[in-house]
């Protein structure tokens, strides 16, 4: 029996959305077809699990290679064991070998290199101090003083000026579905058809095509080194994955940007597998076998980063965000046996950060599937759940990526410029102290009137809060131009653009750090008496608070309205102003893990938050200031108006197993109606990790135990015997829900 | 008004799915386990109207599902039950479910009009030896016997729990009587063993008063297993928290 693909308007035009809803086959029931790990599985990952002990005895990082500058076919192939391997390819000739990619800044590979104790090649350095010049050297080019001041007193930080941006997802699954040759091609065609007056516009676009159009030579001649030729479309299930995983691999290959995600993969393989079965060319236990080793390549994907990157980004994450499951716009859902056979890989080879396997949650998924996510949940912390429903039909498209953590990206015809985030709580000391930075009482925003002395008086804070926020927002829309403008000129990503369609809708995405602290700050000075304590410069050092306030994380009105207008006000600023490339701005209300590097740059507030303290990760209430349990403060994040904050709205939960039942099939039913609870309020985003404070404490005292305990942090996951000790402690403080009874 | 000590927003411990927890002020009984002796007192706590509990469950509504609800808890809830009545019977009117978890120590009027509007019962029945539950609550078992005949006798749902403590209620002839004596009551949907924890240990710090059982392990793995022994012969669904 040979089946055939459904035809459809994909065979025309380059389509994959077409392709899957054409082909794809919803599957509604259990986990009961999984399989365990193939004996060369279990083989190769022992291999790699010694690797990994001996990276980490190595303090992180394996081995570099000082010398290559990466492309994707700067190395020769590279093999863990190559007898042992179903899907092959690695970003250079040795599993966990580093590579150097100076473009984004030689400043940082330079840096790198010595944290690790190794030399960057002096050729390598000489090269780019002398001839090329980076992304990072052409931003503080243009830079101005301002945003230089802006930079280094905190209020916006982790701009993606010194490495590269990251964030944008090839439609890799073009390669399988076309070959290289279709999608040269088509690329040629956009090329031709950007004629006309040469601007400045035509001018980059047909440049840029260009670059495609090598890039897409160059993953050829990388899978011909490997022995594989992508000229045309993968013919079954292995191919398929390997075709997709080649691009990906040249991506990955030739870039660094902080997060590199994957896409949509799950339900595109799904299809070249069950046609396969369907034709007897291959069995279950083949099927979970080649997902097994295909998770295993990104298991080892690295990227060369310094030791204080770790700060913003702890852990060395790579964000190879999986999204699966969902929902079709006609009402379908998607989950397939391969959305299983994925989550299985988490059993086979263990918990791991990576991929950062993210559910698309729609109320409308099976039963069975939901269950099937907890438990998944409940065993390992290794999941994120994403509110398709509400991105759905919002965003109006059925086929899209997560970006990072909670960024969605409509695949293969949107790109995003991402640009780390504002700290709001510092926006709010710029708004009481008269512009000054509350550590350097440097004039950061001009125009801003004192506050009266003694109680802070709520709306005259608001007066200058707003016109704080507004030349803040100007200052960090002008730095993201900036950076992106060099970014598209210095290191451009080829081989995803390759992958996308030429014309492509831009968003840019904003973000802000510490909502919980502000809003609280601001429902103290509101609802209790607060009053400055100032030093001699009239800064203040310190607050006074009378009286108790409603505070954000316990389904209050009072306080959560505010949190919401914050959210609310900073995008409307944003709307504001023109984007580089017309793109559209969005905001995202997440840390990542530098909600502790911010908390250490900023003063006291007037929550009562203490100088250097950590703020609450993303959206979180801060800890330990929820008293009502868990759905008061879910209730209260989902309260932030996704619309405001289309880059996504990450809410990090983490409770005893206790406190989610007493038995497994309790904890199971529980946490399934928890995040349908949460998603049906409309909120977007929710790590769950699902652990014993106890767990964590022994894993601190004996890291060697834990190897691949992994937890959920925002949006993303790491292996926590892998953050600093700050890190770990800061996990700790944070809310765990707990059982009162 | 209501005179609540504490409210939890995802209980998952009193009665089925997930459930708004309202700790209500007050305790008539001292059990020597006690784990909230913050609710015994009966001043202290906030006041709530029936409505603005009502509120609260409007917003959870979308994560009980068909099984979660309300659960009034204790301290006892039936100290309050004229109160009760209200909130239980706008709730009820809602279409959320209502639990009372309570020691069944008072049986009037009140409490069986209260009962009126109560899906499940949560009882515990904290000793079945007269002697032993004196000692362990300071209190009769007497009421509470007659409440769960009560129950029986309207056919009102509900959940028997009981406390292992090792040395106090583990005895193995009483946790045979115990089931015996509720063996033949159809109303019983489960039994629940809750094993003794040391988890409120630091609310008697807090409030600077003696903890009769500081010194008390918790039941290990074995005892566990001989009481979920024990009631598996009369009951057929036993859990253990």
């Amino acid at each position: 029996m040979n089946k055939v693909f459904q035809k459809g308007e994909w065979e025309k035009v380059i389509d994959v959305r077409d392709f899957l809803y054409h082909n794809l086959i919803p599957y509604s029931g259990g986990a009961e077809f999984l399989k365990g790990p193939s004996e060369k599985t279990k083989k190769l990952w022992d291999i790699c699990k010694n690797l990994l002990k001996k990276e980490a005895a190595a303090g992180g990082v394996l081995d570099i290679d000082t010398k290559t500058i990466a492309t994707a076919v700067s190395h020769k192939p590279g093999y863990i064991k190559k007898d042992l391997e179903l899907i092959v390819g690695l970003q250079t000739n040795e599993p966990l070998k580093r590579a150097i990619k100076p473009y984004g800044g030689i400043q940082v590979v330079e840096q790198a290199c010595e944290d690790y104790g190794k030399k960057l090649d002096p050729k390598v350095k000489k090269l780019f101090t002398t001839y090329l010049k980076s992304h990072n050297q052409a931003i503080f080019d243009a830079y101005t003083e301002e945003i230089r001041k802006y930079r280094s007193s905190g209020v916006i930080t982790g701009l993606p000026d010194n490495y590269a941006r990251g964030r944008i997802i090839g439609d890799y699954r073009r390669v399988t579905l076309y070959g290289i040759d279709r999608l040269i091609e088509e690329k040629k065609k956009d090329h031709a058809g950007k004629t006309g007056s040469m601007t400045d516009t035509e001018i980059r676009e047909r440049e840029e095509i260009g670059e495609e159009i090598h890039a897409l030579d160059l993953i050829k001649e990388m899978a011909a080194s490997y022995g594989f030729d992508l000229s045309k479309p993968a013919q079954n299930a292995k191919e398929a994955i390997q075709w997709t995983y080649f691009a990906y691999l040249a991506a990955l290959k030739e870039q660094d940007g902080a997060a590199i995600s994957l896409g949509s993969v799950s339900g595109f393989f799904d299809i070249y597998i069950e046609k396969d079965i369907a034709e007897g060319n291959l069995t279950q236990e083949q099927a979970q076998e080649l997902i097994d080793q295909f998770i295993i390549k990104l298991r080892l994907v690295r990227q060369l980063r310094m030791k204080e990157y770790d700060q913003i980004y702890a852990g060395d994450p790579t964000w190879l965000t999986e999204s699966l499951a969902g929902m079709f716009l006609d009402g379908r859902h998607k989950v397939t046996k391969t959305s299983y056979r994925f989550l299985q890989s988490l059993y086979n080879l263990g918990a791991a950060p990576e991929p950062n396997i993210t559910v698309l949650w729609s109320e409308k998924l099976s039963q069975k599937f939901k269950e099937f996510c907890a438990k998944v949940s409940i065993d390992t912390s290794s999941i994120q759940y994403e509110n398709d429903d509400l991105m759905r039909e919002i965003a109006n498209f059925d086929d899209y990526g997560i970006s990072c953590c909670v960024s969605q990206q409509k695949m293969g015809s949107q790109m995003q410029y991402f640009g780390a985030r504002s700290n709001l709580p510092k926006v709010l000391l710029l708004a009481l102290n008269q512009g000054k930075d509350e550590n350097a009482a440097v004039v950061l925003v001009p125009g801003i009137s004192p506050q009266p002395e003694r109680a802070l008086d709520f709306n005259k804070v608001m007066a200058e809060y707003k016109k704080t926020l507004s030349y803040v927002v100007k200052v960090y829309v002008n730095a993201m131009n900036i950076i992106h403008y060099m970014h598209d000129k210095y290191y451009f990503e080829r081989v995803q653009m390759a992958l996308l369609d030429t014309d492509l809708d831009r968003l840019m995405a904003f973000g802000i750090a510490g909502l919980s602290v502000v809003a609280d700050s601001l429902s103290a000075i509101k609802y209790a008496k607060v009053t400055p304590i100032r030093d001699e410069d009239g800064i203040t050092k310190d607050f006074v608070i009378e009286g108790d306030f409603p505070k954000y994380g316990n389904d209050d009105d009072r306080v959560d309205n505010i949190a919401k207008e914050l959210v609310d006000s900073f995008n409307e600023e944003l709307k504001k102003h023109q984007i580089y490339r017309g793109a559209k701005p969005t905001l995202s209300v997440l840390t990542i893990t530098s909600n502790v590097m911010y908390g250490k740059k900023t003063g006291a507030t007037p929550d009562g938050r203490a100088s250097g303290e950590p703020f609450a990760p993303g959206a979180n209430p801060m800890h330990g200031r929820d008293s009502r349990g868990a759905i008061a403060s879910l209730n209260s994040v989902a309260k932030i108006d996704y619309k405001s904050a289309r880059d996504g709205v990450s809410n990090t939960f983490s409770i005893v197993p206790r406190a989610l039942g007493a038995t497994k099939e309790e904890q199971t039913d529980n946490l399934v109606a928890l995040i349908d609870g949460y998603f049906h309020k409309k909120a977007q985003h929710l790590n769950v990790n699902v652990l014993n404070r106890e767990t964590l404490l022994r894993a601190m005292a004996h890291p060697e135990e834990y190897p691949q305990l992994t937890i959920r942090v925002s949006g993303y996951a790491v292996n926590f015997v892998k953050l600093s000790r700050e890190h770990q402690q800061e996990v700790l403080a944070r809310t765990f829900f707990e059982s009162m009874k | 008004m209501l005179q609540v000590h504490s409210i939890e927003t995802f209980g998952t411990h009193e009665g089925p799915g997930i459930r708004l927890v309202i700790f209500m002020q007050g305790c008539n009984f001292r059990c020597l386990y006690c784990h909230n002796p913050d609710t015994r007192s009966l001043k202290g706590g906030t006041k709530m109207s029936s409505e603005e509990i009502i509120e609260l469950l409007k917003k959870q509504k979308p994560y009980f599902k068909d099984t979660g609800g309300l659960t009034v808890s204790g301290g006892e809830s039936l100290l309050q039950r004229k109160a009760l009545l209200d909130l239980f019977t706008k709730a009820k009117k809602l279409g959320f479910n209502t639990t009372l978890d309570t020691n069944g120590s008072i049986l009037d009027d009140d409490t069986k009009k209260l009962l009126e509007v109560t899906d499940l019962v949560l009882l515990d029945v904290k000793h079945i030896d007269p002697v032993w539950h004196q000692t362990v609550t300071s209190a009769s078992n007497e009421p509470t016997l007659r409440f769960a005949k009560y129950l029986k006798e309207i056919n009102k749902s509900m959940w028997l729990r009981y406390v292992l403590v090792p040395g106090y209620t583990n005895q193995k002839e009483f946790l045979e009587k115990w089931g015996a004596h509720f063996k033949d009551y159809k109303n019983i949907d489960r039994v629940e063993i809750l094993p003794f924890h040391t988890y409120g240990f630091y609310k008697y710090k807090e409030l600077g008063i003696e903890n009769p059982l500081s010194d008390c392990p918790v039941p290990t793995e074995k005892e566990i297993q001989e009481a979920l022994t024990i009631f598996e012969k009369y009951f057929k669904s036993v859990y253990v928290r």
